[in-house]
């Protein structure tokens, strides 16, 4: 099973992302993402029946360095040096950031405009206040 | 240290761009000179591949940050391993002198 399979199973299953979402927050398009997660099913039954293992290895990954969010400038910057501690903001050099967990659904706007139609599972955008 | 500033135009009074590879003009900060250089973007107008050309020409000028309002999918893992800090910084009202402004606190 390859990363990219375990991480589509995970945002899906685990974190009940829907596909549109978890597509989002993986980089890919939402068919290219129910392809992988279709693969990563197919796999885990495979296992399932099969009594085989599950090696998690390989794939098209990249891992995001962390990400903080300063409260007193308002920006986002990440952390390329991961051996190094962030110690104050680099923009305005104050020391009021936290880690910002991309994808947080508090954090993320994006998921919290998006609502499930209970009767089909589609998924649909939110109207804005005015309507 | 030098840091890269996206922009819409070529002086101080101009505001952020928040796009990074389309950007129009490109400020880089010397943090210990106080000098700045406008470079206009070669890679504005490009099909696609204008966000790697950009990184190339901040690379190229030794930037250790950029601040812009938003970096591409394929940006963050080039960035990530050139060793460059980014910025995003979502208001783009915000004028290129008062970002340098917050560089010198």
């Amino acid at each position: 099973m390859l990363y990219e399979e375990y991480e589509a199973l995970r945002l899906c299953d685990y974190d009940l992302y829907n596909h549109h979402q978890a597509s989002e927050l993986m980089g890919v398009s939402r068919p290219t993402f129910t392809r992988i997660y279709a693969s990563a099913r197919q796999k885990i039954a495979n296992a399932f029946v099969e009594g085989k293992p599950i090696s998690i290895e390989g794939g098209k990954v990249y891992f995001d360095s962390d990400w903080y969010h300063c409260q007193s400038c308002g920006c986002y910057f990440n952390n390329p040096e991961k051996d190094i501690k962030v110690e104050a903001c680099p923009l305005c050099g104050a020391a009021t950031f936290n880690n910002f967990e991309y994808g947080d659904p508090e954090n993320d706007e994006e998921c919290r405009n998006v609502s499930r139609r209970r009767s089909c599972g589609r998924e649909r955008r939110k109207r804005h206040q005015q309507s | 240290m030098k840091v890269a500033i996206t922009s819409t135009g070529n002086s101080p009074d101009a505001t952020l761009d928040p796009r990074f590879g389309r950007c129009a003009y490109f400020v880089i900060y010397d943090t210990q000179s106080r000098s700045t250089e406008f470079i206009p973007n070669p890679a504005r107008e490009a099909e696609d591949g204008a966000g790697p050309e950009a990184v190339k020409l901040v690379a190229s000028r030794n930037a250790k940050k950029i601040v812009s309002g938003e970096f591409g999918l394929k940006i963050k893992p080039l960035l990530d391993s050139l060793k460059i800090q980014m910025i995003v910084l979502k208001d783009p009202g915000k004028r290129v002198s008062e970002i340098i402004e917050m560089l010198n606190h």
